[in-house]
């Protein structure tokens, strides 16, 4: 059964010049058990999802329509009260800088225990003690530390604190935005696999919200590809990196470079993504897509099912059977960009 | 590539920051008790750059790498060791030697939206380098420049603020003003790093238009290895201050033998699924480089550590018998016939009687 069910979101922030439309119709299911990662730009809503899903989206920020159905229950017509009980115990959120998630005045000991003990009234302090040492001991911190103040850990170890935290009650759903992202590559390396044991030791899902290609690639099942506030792309992981559809898709793997490979060309998606307070009608790739006809500027691509991905591009069809080739070069993609070039000026 | 001549010769540089201490201490310290603390942030780095090379220094946060870039291009000045640039040593250069190397040294800082003056136009930002230098034809040159970064009209761009322009723009605008005064190398520090994704292929191969147009020698700077190998020639890594391992970019990613390099390489995660990769873990964190250990600083996270040699000899960074790279671990047979053993305490024979009671041999 799928412990998240996110169906036809649509998440607004309030401006001055009318709502930006950060998310916009987005459903996808989460299975117990399963890693699913969710890659896109800045500003193409990643994050204001999560934020939706764990309840603290900003005072501007409010959900338009849509359901976020968790173990049946609708989290949008949930009570603040409601929310917060489900907080840290079903579902937990490890935030890009633990330096800014983790209270500087409280020993790193102390806020777990107050967390364990808000949701589990009746814990001990021994009990809340022994948790806080065990979780320590599989994220690989020393137990000792525990009552170190956040300044006194480097950036790697409050990273893993804050994971700490975040398994200290077991969640069903974990939700990591940009995890590893401020770390270096050994200590990014070695927090994503003992994420990835410890989730299999809890059977807990997870959403793992990065802009990084490879990280998504190593630790997930499935992956969603984001735009605009929409998903592109979306379904299992060797798929989307083997056979994309979308060309968005296409162009976002090509454009990391690969530490496996000696020369590779880089493939560079210019323009940038449309204003969201009033997205263009049609496919909203279809500015920066080099095969975009009149079609995708006037239509809006329905979802296109095959292999396991759902994909939201009109030529899905034609890209299987021949466009690939051309949309995985990335001279198509200059050319693109030099043709447009003139017009791109405000 | 181009030429083969050396344009700059690091020589056993070092750079070493004061800890900041407290009145007392320092009060203390005055009357003769007690030696200040120093972070040894570079500690002994030699390297040359060629002419129209690409060279990345990678290496973890703290490792020296950011401070080896400035102190490049001279925003650092050196605690011991030289920079020799066109046969000039600069710690002996004149006023002008300096002006001219200033001239020809530029950098590009990771941060567009920190590095540029939130009160200067794009226009004034890219010409300003040109009026300290005294240069003519300003405008043609500024107009040229942000032409090359590919912000085009570049009479559009003239009176805009940074604040008006996206990063992947305002990193471009650092690039035309790297170029704009023509010089021979540039140190571009995490040069996408703060970019999106999408932009950081743009960039990257405004970046090597560069080095192709202008025969330009670059010094890439860099924690991300997959990037370094996209666009260097050559490679350096670097822990705690030192090099630990020098050469061709290919041969030290497909076969590091530095156990640090292997370790830090085989930690970057591949956007392949299909790739299984063979994790290792490496213990412990950056060791304290403010209390320098003796001998080999990775020794403690070391997996290879073959005993007493590693604790009391630094490695020096050498050509070894095996391999075309430089490499400064005790494991590999010096080119030249060095034995650090022969600098240990005690007889050549230390090794075996240390009371290391896993110590192996070194020829293992």
């Amino acid at each position: 059964m799928s412990q998240l069910e996110v169906e036809d979101l649509e998440v607004y922030y309030e401006t001055e010049e009318g709502p930006a439309q950060a998310v916009d119709g987005v459903s996808f299911e989460v299975e117990e058990g399963e890693n699913i990662g969710i890659v896109g730009e800045s500003g193409c809503g990643k994050t204001t999802l999560a934020k939706a899903i764990i309840g603290i989206l900003p005072d501007a920020g409010y959900i338009n329509n849509g359901s976020i159905n968790f173990k049946g229950d609708d989290l949008t017509e949930m009570t603040n009260a409601q929310r917060r009980r489900l907080k840290w115990e079903e579902i937990s959120m490890i935030a890009q800088s633990a330096m800014n998630s983790l209270d500087p005045v409280y020993t790193i000991r102390e806020q777990i225990v107050e967390a364990i003990e808000t949701h589990r009234p009746g814990t001990g302090r021994v009990e809340s003690t022994e948790i806080v040492t065990q979780m320590f001991e599989l994220v690989g911190l020393d137990p000792e530390r525990a009552d170190d103040y956040p300044h006194q850990f480097s950036g790697g170890m409050r990273q893993r604190a804050m994971i700490a935290m975040a398994l200290a009650l077991e969640p069903s759903l974990m939700l990591a935005d940009e995890p590893t992202t401020a770390l270096d590559v050994i200590m990014q390396d070695q927090i994503l696999k003992r994420m990835s044991s410890i989730q299999e030791e809890i059977n807990s899902s997870m959403l793992v919200i990065t802009h990084d290609v490879s990280v998504v690639a190593e630790t997930c099942d499935r992956v969603i590809v984001m735009y605009a506030g929409k998903i592109a792309e979306e379904g299992p992981v060797d798929e989307i990196f083997n056979q994309p559809y979308h060309p968005y898709t296409i162009g976002l793997k090509r454009a990391f470079p690969n530490i496996r490979k000696s020369s590779q060309d880089l493939l560079s998606i210019s323009g940038y993504p449309p204003e969201l307070i009033d997205p263009p009608q049609g496919c909203r790739f279809a500015e920066r897509c080099p095969m975009a006809t009149d079609r995708c500027r006037e239509e809006e691509p329905e979802a296109h099912y095959e292999n396991g991905l759902r994909s939201y591009c009109h030529y899905a069809d034609e890209i299987d059977t021949e466009l690939r080739p051309y949309a995985d070069d990335p001279g198509t993609w200059d050319q693109a960009a030099a043709a447009t070039d003139g017009g791109v000026e405000e | 590539m181009s030429g083969n001549e050396v344009l700059l010769e690091v020589d056993d540089l070092k750079k070493h920051f004061k800890v900041n201490q407290g009145w007392i201490a320092s009060l203390v310290e005055s009357f003769g008790r007690g030696e200040p603390d120093y972070v040894h942030a570079v500690d002994g780095v030699s390297f040359e750059l060629r002419e129209g090379e690409t060279l990345g220094l990678a290496g973890e946060s703290g490792c020296g790498k950011t401070t080896t870039g400035m102190s490049l291009v001279k925003l650092h000045d050196p605690t011991a060791g030289d920079i020799v640039y066109d046969d000039t040593r600069l710690s002996e250069a004149s006023d002008a030697e300096i002006k001219q190397f200033r001239q020809n040294a530029q950098m590009i800082f990771q941060d567009p939206f920190e590095s540029l003056n939130p009160r200067m136009t794009v226009y004034d930002t890219v010409a300003e380098p040109l009026r300290i230098h005294d240069i003519r034809n300003e405008t043609a040159r500024v107009q040229r420049a942000l032409e090359f970064a590919e912000l085009l009209p570049a009479e559009h761009y003239f009176d805009q603020y940074p604040h008006e322009l996206s990063g992947g723009q305002r990193q471009r605008v650092a690039i035309a003003r790297a170029l704009v005064l023509d010089p021979d190398f540039i140190v571009a520090d995490e040069p996408v790093s703060m970019l999106d994704v999408s932009l950081r292929a743009g960039v990257l191969s405004l970046l090597d238009r560069m080095t192709d147009e202008f025969g330009l020698s670059v010094v890439y700077i860099s924690h991300d290895l997959s990037l370094l190998r996209h666009m260097c020639d050559r490679l350096a890594i670097m822990y705690m201050g030192k090099i630990v391992e020098k050469g061709p970019t290919d041969q030290i990613i497909e076969n590091p033998q530095h156990p640090y390099t292997q370790a830090l390489i085989n930690a970057v995660p591949v956007p392949d699924p299909a790739v299984g990769r063979e994790r290792v873990e490496l213990q412990g964190e950056v060791g304290d480089v403010i209390d320098i250990p003796t001998g080999c600083r990775f020794k403690n996270r070391c997996s290879e550590y073959i005993g007493d040699v590693c604790d009391q000899v630094v490695p020096p960074l050498e050509a070894k018998t095996d391999f075309e790279q430089d490499v400064a671990c005790h494991l590999y047979d010096s080119a030249e016939g060095y034995d650090p053993y022969q600098e240990m305490t005690g007889s050549p024979s230390a090794a075996e009687t240390g009371d290391e009671p896993e110590s192996t041999p070194a020829d293992d």
